[in-house]
């Protein structure tokens, strides 16, 4: 069952309040997105840490319901 | 292979190859294109790398991804330590950050353009 792009965007705000988050649907199929997040919470993580942070707020969606995510991430500057 | 033996498999795998990639499909024929990205990437600055077709065992597919709390395929190892999926090797790639941290860790660099 495909996600919407608004799904994904409450599921990031619910574990990120402060984050800004853009999202682009890269197929139309709600299987492959794009998305860019930047928070506070982010500042001094590795990316690897920082992209956990994000599969753990998509709470198991992520390579299953949605196949692709490419992300970026970083603290606000 | 059991829950159990596909994780120290594994670790055996991550612990005694410098670069290990697990794919989807073969170094010789990626069947995903994040996994054929990573494999240009790795073949472009002429690394030797082991590639493990997850494709090949559902448990090493699903066992990979418990191995490291990460859920996407495909994953990169240096030297044992988990380096990124496709986003973060390209973006890594991109800035220079990858050679950096391959020769950090004694990995050799041969650059197919010079």
């Amino acid at each position: 069952m495909p996600m919407s792009a608004k799904e994904i965007e409450d599921l990031i705000r619910a574990r990120l309040p402060d984050a800004e988050i853009t999202i682009k649907d890269l197929a139309g199929d709600g299987d492959h997105y794009a998305a860019q997040v930047i928070s506070e919470s982010f500042r001094g993580k590795s990316r690897v840490q920082q992209h956990q942070i994000i599969y753990d707020a998509l709470r198991g969606n992520m390579g299953g319901a949605l196949h692709a995510l490419a992300l970026q991430t970083g603290a606000p500057d | 292979m059991s829950p159990e033996t596909v994780q120290s498999w594994i670790d055996q795998q991550v612990k005694t190859n410098n670069v290990v990639l697990f794919m989807k499909g073969t170094k010789e024929m990626p069947q995903c294109g994040f996994s054929g990205r990573v494999t240009q990437i790795l073949n472009y600055l002429g690394i030797d790398f082991k590639d493990i077709n997850v494709l090949e065992d559902m448990s090493v597919r699903e066992g990979i991804k418990a191995y490291t709390n990460w859920p996407t395929i495909p994953q990169l190892y240096v030297k044992g330590e988990f380096v990124g999926g496709a986003d973060i090797i390209s973006e890594m790639f991109q800035s220079g950050e990858l050679e950096q941290h391959l020769a950090e860790k004694g990995v050799e660099v041969s650059k197919a353009v010079a």
